[in-house]
């Protein structure tokens, strides 16, 4: 069994079974949260994407890092959805889903299409997990299953059989089955397996601690070239099936998640601005991979600092901030709460901060490791006081690269903590990235100082075109200024209880956020701009909106869409946009903050589509919301 | 694209002559209270930062909430009033991002030890090279006199009308369990001490707590008075200095002697019989035991409890990135993005 066929992709000898051609395919790894399902998942996605595929992927995992193995509670699962298309959703229904235990089919089989492929290890299926699961017959006999094309293959034991040349027993050979399965949908979709061959040779290979345990390496790669060959072999698919590359538009591509481009967006704004960063931060689900990403990146001058807390992680970047760093800390709901009293502080002292709240499912702890875009509101008036801050959101995996940026441009530009909104979903989510050429980022102004322009030096004179007041960083001979949370003076930064100050001061830190509006794009229309119905969207929720606005318009179904990138201010045409149209309907994931915000801000009625289920919205279901809309206005 | 924070306008310290007091004077007028502890500790430190050799622009003063907590508005240099319990927090940042700066953090018994208590632990455990003045006039001033972690039991204040019921901390005790590297206590009644100590924490390479035992006129006035008046201190007081015998009483009579596991202020003990202070004792021990020791049942020790060297956080993270700077190309924001797998559409 070691040696395969030769994948189609290496141009060798082919399959003598059929191929099918599709579109695109939307496969759902699903396991115990010990059977390695994230790592199938991305070394399939990888495969896909070096194939050209157009893709998306969404990880699925439990909270607890090891819940009871074999309980529902414990399943893991990654999603891909591939195409020859450009697609910009994880996909709906699934084509195909992998469970590896009972559990896993348990909590997984509802999202799986009528007539679509069934993968099961007989292995998972014993009494004992049929128990765990709490199925009260066997389902793979009781004929639930019947609507599907059920699979039935004993891959533990397969697995087991095709590593025991290289010496692997017991746990660590079953340990392979991820593998075995990957092998067998590398065959069933024609991917080229030598990316993961490599990826295990370094990963467990003589270059790696691994170095005295050759049999692991060994024993992957003999069990991903069993899984390939087996499926070839043996009866199980009638055929298989190819999916084409995409026709993304020409350039170098990677695969990056959302977090990923967080980290290279900071980075980048930085490294324009010829900053260091100080990344002040609290491990938090899901932002974590901001931090870790970070930490691995020192020589570009970022400083991460794991503070005791989420208030000492934002302290510490308004004090970094004061210091001269560019000042980065990044959390989720919960962590901003702990936050909001030090973010006051970053307003009043008109630091440059970015604060990413990373969201997740709330209130309280909530559901850390679900998507939610319900922290809107908390980001927009979660401070004591009329404490106004700019506001962006990320829309897709690579869009938070754009996003991270322009967070970093607007606060050191305006001297001012920016919150940059991501979430569960496009953080851990990934696609591919037309990768930038660094020379072509925008400028990045900083507002840095060094002398004084009249005989005083004022910490609150402010830029007449921007407002922003001038960064005069410690250590700087001669602008020696005490700043702090209570209120300033104008011009002079000194403490002031005057009322006319106090009045004259919260309208210049107000017009100073509004008049960032002059300075970020135009809202743009995308769908169809002359339909009755104008969906509104924001954040991570663009992929599925954007999908369902393009099906509708393909059936005839006339739908416009705006997808809203600059919260806080909101970019200047939107009022006349929203204003245009005969009926506003705003999806999001949350009880409806966005509505509450620009029926507060232009006094616009709409409807809201609202949904918090932990998981995006199933582009379907938008569908057919927005057509029974616009068959209700003709 | 320069990632350092040492540019031409903004040089290292070099000789910065004839600095005085005056310099470091801010021109606001001072709001404490007529006859506040406050008022000497200002001066102590005024006095005590031109000898230091560093250009006033290389000060910043972090304080959080509370009376003293104004301190920074008083000084000449730059400085950061917080929020309330977060000034380390502050401080770790500011200290971070310009390493070349010397930090202090003016905060009290309040901000410290209550609401800041978390960061207070932290930045003292990871020897972040900031030096914090500890007001300790065990009471809320600013809040209008509500008891403190350091009250004594039975404190009556506006929320204990029936007495505290609570045990007080030991801010020092505190300081020396977070792994603190120097750890010293001094008094608002003797500016000549206080310029000792805090020109010994200023040498001092890492973090530095010095509690101040300071007065608050209004709310707690003469709390102290008990062990550090012109009267009671020769007999309540014991002064800690290096290699000497740990003695007090009006002719030295008395001494500190080691009892089993705690120490005893004994009457006329033989010389062989006292305790000899080294603040550079590794274990701590000893410190330790000095910070426990409170009055009436003991004498307080004022003076350098601590001083230990250990690398800072500070040259730790600033040497871990100069060492994987060295060991990698320039930083190169295309290298970065084509890192891992790429692929080219045509």
């Amino acid at each position: 069994m070691l040696s395969p066929s030769p994948s189609p992709a290496e141009g060798g000898a082919l399959s003598t079974k059929p191929i099918e051609e599709l579109d695109s395919v939307t496969i759902r790894f699903a396991g115990d949260s010990g059977d390695g399902m994230q790592l199938t998942g991305t070394q399939f996605t990888d495969a896909s994407a070096l194939f050209g595929n157009d893709l998306a992927t969404m990880p699925d995992f439990p909270a607890e890092i090891r819940a009871p193995a074999g309980t529902v509670a414990g399943v893991s699962a990654f999603q891909i959805h591939f195409s020859s298309r450009d697609i910009k959703t994880p996909g709906d229904d699934l084509d195909v889903l992998v469970a590896m235990n009972a559990a896993a089919l348990k909590a997984n089989i509802a999202d799986l299409e009528v007539g679509g492929i069934l993968v099961v290890d007989l292995a998972g299926f014993g009494e004992k997990d049929l128990e765990k699961a709490e199925y009260r017959s066997n389902p793979l006999h009781d004929g639930s299953l019947t609507g599907y094309r059920l699979i039935e293959v004993d891959i533990t034991r397969l697995t087991v059989g095709a590593v025991e040349h290289t010496g692997l027993k017991g746990r660590g050979a079953e340990l392979c089955k991820n593998f075995f399965t990957l092998g067998m949908m590398y065959w069933l979709y024609d991917r080229p397996v030598e990316h993961t061959l490599t990826w295990i040779q370094s990963k467990f290979g003589p270059k790696t601690k691994y170095k005295d345990k050759p049999e692991i390496a060994a024993a992957n790669q003999a069990a991903l070239l069993a899984g390939f060959n087996y499926a070839e072999t043996v009866e199980l698919f009638a055929s298989h099936y190819r999916v084409k590359k995409a026709n993304l538009p020409a350039g170098k591509y990677r695969k990056i998640s959302g977090n990923e481009a967080t980290v290279f967006g900071l980075i980048s704004v930085a490294q324009k601005a010829g900053l260091e960063i100080v990344y002040g931060s609290y491990p938090i689900t899901p932002a974590s991979d901001v931090l870790h990403g970070l930490s691995r990146q020192k020589h570009f001058g970022v400083l991460t600092f794991q503070a005791e807390d989420e208030i000492a992680a934002m302290a510490s970047i308004v004090g970094a901030a004061y210091g001269g760093a560019l000042g980065v800390t990044a959390t989720s709901g919960p962590g901003i709460c702990l936050k909001s009293e030090a973010m006051g502080l970053a307003v009043m002292t008109e630091l440059p901060m970015v604060v990413i709240d990373v969201q997740r499912g709330g209130p309280s702890t909530g559901l850390p490791t679900k998507t939610e875009q319900s922290d809107l509101l908390l980001n927009m008036f979660g401070r004591s006081g009329d404490s106004p801050l700019p506001i962006v959101a990320a829309k897709s995996p690579g869009d938070c690269f754009d996003m991270a940026y322009e967070a970093g441009r607007i606060a050191l530009k305006y001297m001012t903590p920016v919150v940059l909104l991501t979430d569960g979903y496009i953080a851990n989510g990934s696609e591919p990235w037309l990768i930038p050429d660094p020379e072509t980022l925008p400028p990045v102004k900083v507002n840095r100082v060094t002398s004084k322009s009249g005989t005083e030096f004022l910490p609150y004179e402010r830029d007449k075109e921007t407002l922003a007041r001038p960064w005069a960083i410690p250590g700087t001979p001669g602008l020696e200024h005490r700043i702090g949370g209570l209120e300033k003076a104008q011009q002079t930064g000194k403490i002031s209880y005057d009322p006319d100050n106090h009045d004259a001061m919260t309208r210049e830190r107000a017009a100073k956020v509004a008049g960032i509006a002059k300075d970020i794009p135009a809202q743009a229309i995308e769908g169809d701009p002359s339909a009755d119905l104008l969906v509104v969207s924001w954040g991570g929720t663009y992929g599925t909106v954007s999908t369902a606005v393009f099906d509708c318009n393909a059936n005839n179904i006339k739908v416009a869409h705006v997808h809203i990138q600059y919260l806080n201010p909101f970019p200047a045409n939107l009022g006349q946009i929203l204003g245009s149209y005969k009926k506003i309907v705003i999806p999001e994931l949350n009880m409806g903050q966005l509505r509450m915000l620009l029926s507060g801000t232009f006094g616009v009625a709409a409807d809201g589509i609202n949904l918090v289920r932990g998981k995006p919205f199933r582009v379907s279901y938008l569908v057919d919301k927005f057509q029974r809309i616009v068959k209700a206005l003709s | 694209m320069s990632t350092t924070l040492a540019t031409p306008e903004n040089p290292a310290p070099e000789a910065p002559a004839g600095l005085t007091r005056k310099d470091f004077a801010s021109p606001v007028a001072i709001r404490w209270c007529p006859g506040c502890g406050d008022y000497s500790i200002l001066t102590a430190v005024q006095g005590v930062l031109p000898t230091l050799g560093l250009a006033k622009e290389d000060f910043v003063f972090v304080s959080g909430i509370g009376c003293s907590s104004r301190f920074p508005y008083y000084m000449n240099t730059y400085g950061f009033h917080t929020i309330h319990g977060r000034a380390p927090a502050v401080a770790t940042g500011v200290k971070l991002s310009n390493p070349k700066l010397q930090v202090w953090v003016i905060t009290g018994d309040g901000d410290a030890l209550s609401i800041g208590g978390n960061h207070f632990i932290h930045a003292l455990r990871r020897n972040l090279d900031v030096k914090i003045i500890l007001f300790n006039n065990r009471i809320y001033g600013l809040t209008k006199g509500q008891y403190s972690p350091t009250s004594a039991v039975g404190t009556v204040s506006p929320s204990t009308p029936f007495g505290s019921v609570d045990q007080p901390l030991s801010p020092l005790s505190l300081a020396l369990g977070a792994e603190a590297s120097f750890v010293a206590r001094t008094s608002d009644n003797d500016v000549k001490h206080m310029t000792e100590v805090f020109t010994a924490a200023a040498a001092h390479k890492g973090s530095a707590l010095i509690e101040v035992m300071q007065n608050c006129v209004i709310f707690a006035d003469k709390v102290h008075e008990p062990y550090y008046g012109r009267t009671t201190k020769q007999d309540n007081l014991v002064y800690l200095q290096d290699g000497k015998p740990l003695r007090f009483g009006k002719e030295l009579e008395k001494g500190l002697v080691l009892n089993g596991l705690s120490l005893e202020a004994k009457e006329n003990p033989a010389d062989a019989e006292v305790l000899v202070h080294d603040s550079k004792e590794s274990s701590g021990t000893l410190a330790f035991m000095l910070s426990r020791m409170a009055h009436p049942e003991y004498p307080v020790p004022v003076g350098v409890f601590r001083d230990v060297e250990r690398p800072t956080y500070t040259e730790s993270v600033r040497a871990q990135m100069e060492a994987t700077k060295a060991k990698s190309p320039a930083p190169d924001l295309g290298k970065l993005f084509n890192s891992g797998s790429t692929w080219t559409v045509e």
